[in-house]
């Protein structure tokens, strides 16, 4: 079920599937999930989910010294028929789709004074996108963000993270019963940004997830999607792409936990990297446990190195606590664009610009046709070639 | 008329941090509408001859030239070579992750022939080409060379040869790898694109078999990074008898 080929140098994959009675997607962490920033030690580096990311880049957001100054303007633009509060930090709906699991997240939860929640009412289906627009002007600040969808709601999300900011924020999904909702969360921050957040996903009885996480922008940008089940028959689909410049350190850290039975997950990450010292991470964890006969999950990376000097980790790992499941699977793999695939190309008349631009479509095309929203896959499409223009220039 | 000329070509490689001169004086004259095999026993510097002249970034020009129609084709860029008119069917096409088949020819005939081809006439062009060539429709939605074939990948060289209609085409060991029944299908798209006339063919092989199936009007022999015999197709006669033998012994060191 595990495949790893094509790595170059600089890259490494690290597959690996456990039948456990102990799950080490929780026992590996340094402390267990708390909302109390206090719960957590300072990260030093060598930890298990510290180890490929770059703390000193961080602007204090992992030691307590980075203190909010406001500057990160949020503006919720919802249709009729949506509630759109800010609330205080007792408002039991934060806490229900997840604890924080690293120091970062709880630092978020601990710090923030107000808290957004966005709620579709039960049986609402909503025509047009709730839109989520995150725009730093150079502060620092810690968030929350609560979306919920009452039963056999059905909504789309686009979260758009734009300028330069220092932020921890968390983001939670809950989905009742039969809802069905499609996030689309685009970084794009400028080069200074620094982003980091887990986002939290509880999906009700019989309902589906969908997950579009894409990140451009950025010097640092670390996310922590994860998933869990509130009943059975739910459904989550993890798309990510990222693109990776010089300098960039983008890391997607992946948990879904299949908790219910017959739930399905199907998580697909894709990246490209160009430029010294671009750099990708990502982990995809899978947590089947015992209760969860009849799962159906697979995960899988692709990352596409344009140049040398970039480094992608990606480390997916499943464990499987039941054997009763219909099936369960992962893949990762680092190709590079090398100059030997440029020579074939333009030795077939194509121009070198125009050799990148067909290799880096294809690669993303196909990922982006599963988005299903035309608006938001043509301004990816665009936004990809927009990279690869300013990589080439 | 198209003509490509090799004068005196000296080409060298970086190898284990020492340069090693490869091709030491090529003289070669082909024009549209000729068949010229060139034959060598491994390492005598053919297929240095082949990736030189589409511009591979590994090998150096140290003397010599190489004109097309008059054009110096060892000043244009490995694409612009390609749109002159040279085509290089490669003995070992790479895997592009991402492109798809149809994807790539239509980018490509688009390069080559200046402006997009109409897409009912282009679709209607390949799957014929294709179906000349038994290769199976669901092969144009796979990804460039990924997981195909020994003879699949060279039946997709040869479709695009077909497709691409090339002045000077440059068949690096096409034969090498492939059954006879594929060598067959393949030698069928060659002899196709050379019954038009309009292409001069550079036919470089270490075995005699494709010229069983593609009649040479010239032979050469290349031995330690020259042509050192040539002739007409009974030169190839004396090679399969005879081998490669007196040819290396004569060649220092090759």
């Amino acid at each position: 079920m595990a495949e790893a080929q094509n790595s170059p140098a600089g890259s490494t994959t690290a597959g690996s599937i456990a039948v456990a009675a102990e799950s080490t997607v929780v026992s590996r962490m340094s402390a267990p999930p708390s909302f109390d920033v206090a719960d957590f030690p300072v990260p030093h580096g060598r930890e298990e989910e510290w180890r490929f990311t770059p703390l000193e880049r961080l602007r204090g957001l992992h030691d307590g010294t980075a203190t909010a100054t406001g500057g990160v303007k949020v503006d919720v633009q919802a249709p009729a028929g949506v509630t759109v509060e800010s609330v205080g930090r007792d408002d039991a709906r934060l806490r229900r789709a997840g604890k924080p699991v690293d120091r970062v997240a709880a630092q978020a939860f601990s710090a923030f004074e107000r808290a957004s929640v966005v709620t579709v009412p039960k049986d609402t289906v909503l025509a047009e996108p709730i839109r989520i627009a995150v725009h730093g002007e150079g502060g620092t600040a810690f968030g929350h963000q609560v979306i919920e969808l009452g039963a056999f709601a059905e909504a789309v999300v686009v979260i758009d993270h734009t300028g330069d900011a220092v932020l921890a924020a968390n983001v939670d999904y809950l989905l009742g019963d039969g809802a069905k909702l499609t996030v689309v969360s685009v970084q794009d921050w400028d080069d200074k940004a620094v982003h980091v957040g887990q986002h939290n996903a509880l999906i009700g009885r019989d309902a589906s997830f969908k997950s579009v996480v894409v990140t451009f922008g950025g010097d640092v940008v670390r996310l922590h999607p994860r998933v869990a089940y509130a009943g059975p028959g739910g459904e989550a689909e993890l798309f990510g792409l990222y693109f990776t410049d010089a300098g960039q350190h983008q890391e997607h850290r992946l948990l879904v936990t299949h908790n219910a039975p017959h739930c399905k997950s199907n998580v697909v990450y894709k990246g490209a990297l160009q430029g010294d010292a671009a750099h990708a991470v990502w982990i995809g964890d899978v947590l089947i446990e015992a209760a969860a006969e009849g799962t159906d999950t697979y995960e899988m990376n692709r990352n596409l190195v344009l140049t040398d000097g970039a480094r992608v980790d990606s480390v997916p790992n499943l464990e499987i606590e039941t054997g009763e499941i219909a099936g369960a699977g992962h893949a990762s793999a680092t190709g590079r664009f090398d100059d030997e695939q440029l020579f074939y190309l333009m030795a077939r008349g194509i121009r070198e610009s125009d050799a990148r631009r067909l290799v880096v479509r294809g690669f993303f095309a196909e990922l982006v046709q599963q988005i299903g929203l035309a608006d938001i896959q043509e301004r990816l499409l665009s936004r990809i070639e927009e990279e690869l223009e300013a990589a080439v220039a | 008329m198209a003509t490509l000329e090799i004068r005196d070509l000296h080409v060298t490689v970086e190898a284990d941090n020492a340069t090693k001169e490869i091709l030491k004086g090529v003289d070669l004259t082909v024009k549209q509408g000729e068949t010229h095999a060139i034959m060598g026993p491994n390492g005598s510097g053919k297929s240095t001859l082949a990736y030189s002249l589409a511009g591979h970034p590994k090998y150096t020009i140290t003397g010599g030239t190489v004109t097309l129609d008059g054009e110096d084709v060892l000043e244009m860029s490995v694409d612009e070579r390609a749109r002159a008119g040279l085509f290089l069917a490669m003995q070992y096409p790479v895997e592009v992750p991402g492109v798809s088949v149809s994807n790539f020819l239509r980018t490509s005939a688009t390069a080559i022939r200046g402006e997009a081809p109409k897409l009912r006439t282009w679709v209607k062009e390949v799957k014929e080409a294709m179906q000349r060539l038994n290769m199976d429709p669901s092969f144009a939605e796979r990804n460039v060379n990924e997981g195909f074939s020994g003879g699949e990948k060279k039946r997709h060289e040869i479709l695009q040869l077909e497709l691409l209609r090339p002045k000077m085409a440059i068949l690096d060991e096409t034969d090498s790898g492939l059954d006879v029944d594929a060598l067959r299908i393949v030698s069928e798209g060659v002899n196709r694109v050379r019954e038009t006339g309009e292409v001069g063919t550079l036919l470089i092989t270490h075995y005699t078999r494709i010229l069983r199936y593609i009649k040479p009007d010239h032979v050469h022999v290349f031995a330690a990074g020259r042509i050192v015999e040539s002739g007409g197709p009974e030169l190839a006669d004396k090679l399969e008898n005879e081998g490669y033998e007196s040819y290396v012994k004569g060649g220092a060191s090759a």
